[in-house]
């Protein structure tokens, strides 16, 4: 039977460590809305997610209640909307009319975010593909919810250096269209290399076409318990430090498999994955860098931080794996900006670069994520940003994913404040030197070679 | 048979798990293991209790008893077993 001092563990961990469950995100499948005729596809999304996902946040409310445990977002995804939509839409604009629609039914069922404004692009792309990408600026600018995404490489097919390039314009474009709101809209838009189809983390989140006709897929979170077992064993060797990440990341994803389990059920929809995520958040003592400096770095930046983050990355992933029955997303540390006091410290004090942050992506569970940089940088700069990291992930089969923010009228040394969640960012200052003629070449980076690995 | 958790939390007075006690029998809320420790000095208890024959939903007794824990000035909080059984247990 359950002791007393177990309770207290959890209780503790729950209120005063931050623990949470970070996302339920009900994955649905909007293929079976396909139409030619553009008002009729509309028609079919409303009325497809409205059923579904109708008892999404009140089933997510009961469990937070039975439970004692905080669901911070109820979150929808969708199939990629360049397939959904491609049928009907012939302009950039009828690609915008169903993200508005998307807005609509995210604040009718309730939920923060709804994620799959996006197009899978990484060898080529269609026309509807294009024309979604065209659309994103409007898109993100005139909802309030909607996240977008764009597959731009894999493994398997290297990278699109088309749509590199083109994303690089987007991108600024975004920024530009919401400037009067420090340039938000590029905090709703990641681009990915490798992106995995059920993710259940925003703004990176879409319904795979591999994927059921609904399913729950669930996020959990906890640095703040991580942090807080490593302060117990300060001093100690790195069997001791290993063994303690993992057994608490046990712990933290337990969680998210007893709340997944009792969604799916409660919902009649079957669970889909785990993603065993140490997702920080702006709040005290909720932050991956605090972690890494509890490991034994000043700031998280300074040299060892890579091999620190490694480390971390790889505990949390073998403790997570034995306390779920399914594993996905995207699965390690996250290691935003934004959302992360310890992170936003670390650039104030001049000890994380730009340059750091890439390599620190070739271990961590994403990539470079919530950077706000300055409103001046050019659109072949993003996109050389935007093609390292690709590479990064091409090469390594991972995911890799780049969501940068250039803030429109502002510059490095001054602050950005995006509000809730997202946090506010320092602004970082960005390699000033040119890669034009590198990303105007046109055409693909070929995949890489799958042997002769070193 | 599905098992719940109540926890009180909070400086030690006359009377808490009196108070507690008598709002789970009013309420048909059989009381299986009780026991209590006293943690930074802080007073804490924890109940295992059958909520089966329960005469109100789960989400009032839990309501209802974080009320009287106001009242008496302790927090008491009210989960489902499964929480602490499938984190500490494999």
């Amino acid at each position: 039977m359950i002791n007393i001092f177990e309770v207290v563990e959890t209780n503790n961990m729950i209120e005063k460590e931050n623990l949470d469950v970070r996302t339920i995100t009900l994955g649905i499948s909007l293929l079976d809305c396909i139409d030619s005729d553009l008002q009729k596809v509309n028609d079919n999304i409303y009325r497809k997610i409205t059923t579904v996902a109708k008892d999404l946040v009140a089933t997510g409310e009961e469990i937070e209640k039975e439970f004692g445990i905080p669901i911070v977002n109820k979150r929808i995804s969708v199939t990629p909307i360049a397939l959904v939509g491609g049928a009907a839409c012939k302009t950039p604009e009828d690609f915008a009319t169903i993200a508005k629609t998307l807005d609509k039914v995210a604040h009718e069922v309730g939920v923060n975010f709804i994620g799959g404004y996006s197009a899978l692009v990484s060898k080529g792309m269609t026309t509807a593909d294009e024309l979604l990408i065209r659309s994103i600026p409007l898109a993100l600018s005139t909802t309030e919810r909607v996240c977008s995404s764009v597959n731009l490489g894999s493994t398997k097919t290297g990278i699109n250096m088309d749509a590199v390039k083109l994303m690089g314009e987007i991108v600024l474009e975004t920024a530009e269209y919401t400037k009067e709101r420090d340039s938000l809209g590029c905090a709703k838009l990641v681009v990915f290399c490798n992106a995995p189809d059920d993710n259940p983390f925003m703004a990176g989140a879409f319904h795979g076409v591999t994927e059921a006709d609904a399913i729950i897929n669930v996020g959990v979170s906890g640095p703040g318990v991580v942090k807080t077992a490593l302060e117990k064993v300060r001093g100690e060797n790195f069997e001791v430090l290993c063994e303690t990440i993992k057994k608490t990341a046990f712990k933290v994803t337990r969680v998210g498999q007893l709340v997944a389990q009792e969604a799916s059920r409660m919902m009649n929809i079957p669970f889909g994955i785990i993603d065993l995520s140490l997702a920080p958040t702006p709040a005290i003592g909720d932050s991956v860098a605090d972690i890494l400096c509890e490991i034994g770095l000043e700031h998280a930046g300074a040299p060892g931080t890579t091999a620190a983050l490694a480390l971390l990355n790889d505990q949390v992933k073998k403790g997570g794996v034995m306390a779920s029955s399914y594993v996905g997303g995207l699965s390690g540390a996250f290691i935003p900006v934004s959302e992360d006091q310890g992170m936003i410290d670390a650039v104030v004090a001049g000890a994380l670069t730009l340059e750091k942050l890439e390599a620190m992506t070739c271990v961590c569970s994403v990539g470079l994520d919530m950077i706000a940089i300055p409103g001046d940088t050019k659109a072949t700069t993003i996109s050389g940003i935007i093609a390292d990291e690709m590479a990064i992930g091409m090469v390594n089969q991972k995911t890799t994913a780049v969501r940068i923010i250039p803030v429109i009228g502002k510059g490095v040394g001054e602050t950005v404040e995006f509000g809730g969640l997202l946090g506010y960012a320092p602004i970082m200052p960005v390699n000033q030197f040119g890669c034009d003629a590198f990303v105007n070449r046109g055409g693909r980076i070929p995949a890489p070679i799958h042997s002769f690995k070193n | 048979m599905k098992k719940t958790i109540i926890t009180v939390v909070g400086k030690d007075t006359v009377g808490i798990i009196a108070r507690v006690c008598t709002y789970l029998a009013e309420n048909e809320i059989n009381i299986l293991d009780i026991s209590q420790t006293i943690v930074q000095d802080y007073f804490n208890m924890m109940m295992i209790v059958d909520m089966n024959n329960a005469t109100k939903q789960f989400g009032d007794i839990s309501d209802e008893l974080a009320a009287i824990g106001e009242e008496i000035g302790v927090i008491i909080k009210c989960q489902r077993e499964d929480i602490f059984s499938k984190m500490h247990r494999i």
